[in-house]
């Protein structure tokens, strides 16, 4: 693997006597693509949004490019390069579909830009994710997809090398799914961005990804290659149930 | 596809420059008017009162507009008024000190407020209750001074010089005020044009719809809401100060507590505030209301106004929610609108 970009040690949230992220430990190396997968409730989001300084960690350690961020504040962590969405989609109604993006692009760099170059950061990554911008189209104007498109876009605004994509994909179909997959593949490829992808259908994912971590509960169950993933017992009793075959089909497809 | 959205506006409006022009030519002429009738005097003195109150509006619009609904603003516009007067009275120092002073005493008391407000995600209508503690504070304040303040009974700077004293800001002739209150006023409404037109603009519309999306696009949610508070409320400060030198006259009632604090949230609700001229309309419609129920009824039913505003209040958050000014140039864009469609089909 290539260098470290964030090493997470031990990392734990207790929500008082509930403990949804007990002691995981990873990496991940710089140009990855890191699939994180799990049932609902299994702490993907919280320990997403414990990298992203939404919520401080109970204990353990965060260390992106080598300082260690844990407790930061969310725009400072913006500002160091960490750029997220949201699981649901959590776009400005006020905002046009440009200025949501444009917003980003302004104060989400971590240095002084000027107003001319957000708003061309705002197009490119608007572009990037293939999003029409015409002059004030509402974002009340999009469907699940296109609001899943204007989260991406306006994490790439801020210009991250660390994308954490919450892509819990409902609400697509299949052929926009394999699109959100193709997505992350191609920002990773263009514009050199480190990603780990929250998902909880396992399919789609396990075609882009280098590397994949399962959760279960608050705890590392399994980590490796997708193909061997798929086939450890553990991930198919607590997880993939049923469809195992067919996600296991597809690995095999895709390797 | 790279157009910045604020161009196309800026080109459309060459009409209104002119419009604008002919206002301000208007506006400047009034005073040359009074010199020739003394008719003028009183419309001229509504009109300082209207700027004045502008100011105060338009400075209480800054925040308001996303959705930081103070009712603390009658503090500020006290504290700069009572603290420049004081100053001058007791310590003898001219307002040209006094005022910067006074000011920043109105901007530390903003931080003070704001910082632990914005710092602990306290939003909306607590937000509104906080600020509204600030107003009858600040009043009670003044009450419990009232050996250096006057209390109630108000409080008037010493006079200075014969009727026009630079050095004092104190002018007999009302045309120099008219004409201090017409830069003051224009002052407001180019900052309101410049916050609208700064990218802190679209931050704090999007901190007014979800705090955490903010932030995680890099916005520094509490500095962005400090910086607007304390410009909205240093503004309001520098209306009460003219209010203050124009009238020489304060009291809690004329400029503190929470009866003036409610008046800018109806005035600026009345005219718009979500448009620039939203809060002079709002100050039209007040003072002028206030003067006619004056005039009309006299002074022996104290407290009518204040009533009828309340009751305007309720009727235009009920039926029309973005003011006087607001709802005029929705129609109009609407119609517009209709007109283009129309033009389109045939």
């Amino acid at each position: 693997m290539a260098d470290a970009i964030l090493t997470v040690e031990a990392l734990t949230k207790r929500f008082g006597g509930f403990t949804a992220v007990d002691e995981v430990s990873f990496t991940v190396g710089q140009g990855e693509i890191l699939g994180l997968i799990g049932p609902n409730g299994s702490g993907k989001s919280t320990i997403f949004n414990m990298i992203a300084g939404l919520l401080r960690p109970t204990a353990g350690t965060i260390r992106f490019q080598g300082q260690s961020v844990g407790g930061f504040s969310p725009n400072r962590i913006c500002a160091l390069g960490i750029g997220r969405t949201f699981q649901i989609p959590r776009p400005f109604h006020k905002l046009s579909i440009l200025e949501n993006v444009a917003v980003a692009g302004y104060f989400g760099q971590g240095r002084r830009v000027g107003k001319a170059e957000a708003w061309e950061t705002a197009a490119r990554a608007l572009d990037m994710v293939g999003l029409a911008h015409g002059d004030h189209a509402s974002v009340d104007t999009l469907g699940a997809a296109g609001l899943k498109k204007l989260e991406l876009a306006r994490a790439l605004a801020t210009n991250p090398t660390l994308l954490l994509a919450d892509e819990s994909l409902g609400g697509l179909d299949e052929s926009e799914m394999d699109q959100a997959a193709d997505m992350l593949e191609r920002i990773r490829r263009e514009m050199g961005i480190t990603i780990i992808w929250v998902e909880h259908i396992m399919g789609v994912l396990m075609r882009v990804v280098d590397r994949v971590m399962v959760l279960d509960h608050g705890e590392l169950i399994s980590e490796g290659l997708p193909a061997d993933v798929a086939h450890d017992p553990k991930v198919i009793e607590v997880y993939l149930g049923t469809d195992a075959g067919e996600v296991q089909a597809s690995v095999g497809a895709a390797g | 596809m790279t157009a910045i959205p604020q161009d196309t506006p800026v080109r459309r409006l060459e009409r209104r420059h002119v419009a604008a022009a002919i206002v301000a030519i208007a506006l400047v002429s009034v005073p040359i008017l009074k010199t020739q009738s003394e008719w003028f005097a009183y419309p001229m003195h509504i009109m300082v009162l209207i700027m004045i109150w502008s100011l105060a509006y338009t400075s209480w619009s800054l925040m308001g507009r996303f959705g930081l609904v103070s009712l603390g603003h009658g503090a500020f516009m006290g504290i700069g008024a009572y603290v420049t007067a004081l100053l001058w009275n007791y310590a003898g120092l001219t307002p040209w000190l006094g005022i910067p002073i006074a000011l920043a005493t109105v901007a530390l008391v903003a931080f003070i407020v704001g910082y632990p407000c914005f710092r602990f995600r306290i939003v909306g209508h607590y937000f509104a209750l906080v600020t509204l503690a600030l107003s009858e504070i600040v009043r009670q304040v003044i009450m419990a001074t009232r050996d250096y303040t006057g209390g109630s009974l108000g409080f008037t700077p010493t006079p200075h010089g014969d009727g026009f004293s630079l050095y004092a800001l104190q002018f007999s002739d009302r045309a120099v005020f008219y004409y201090i209150a017409f830069v003051a006023w224009v002052f407001g409404l180019w900052v309101w044009r410049r916050v609208d037109r700064s990218m802190d603009r679209y931050a704090l519309d999007a901190i007014s719809e979800d705090e955490d999306a903010s932030a995680a696009a890099g916005v520094r949610v509490t500095r962005e809401k400090l910086k607007i508070t304390i410009l909205s409320a240093v503004l309001t400060g520098l209306a009460g100060i003219l209010y203050m030198q124009y009238q020489q006259f304060i009291s809690p009632d004329t400029v503190s507590g929470i009866a003036i604090s409610l008046q800018i949230v109806f005035a600026v609700v009345a005219g718009g505030i979500y448009v620039m001229l939203g809060p002079t309309v709002g100050a039209v419609i007040t003072i002028l209301l206030a003067e006619s129920l004056r005039v009309a009824i006299g002074t022996t039913m104290v407290g009518l106004d204040t009533t009828i505003y309340g009751l305007l209040l309720v009727l235009f958050i009920i039926f029309l929610p973005k003011g006087v000014l607001g709802g005029i140039l929705e129609w109009w864009r609407n119609r517009a609108a209709a007109g283009r469609e129309r033009a389109d089909r045939a």
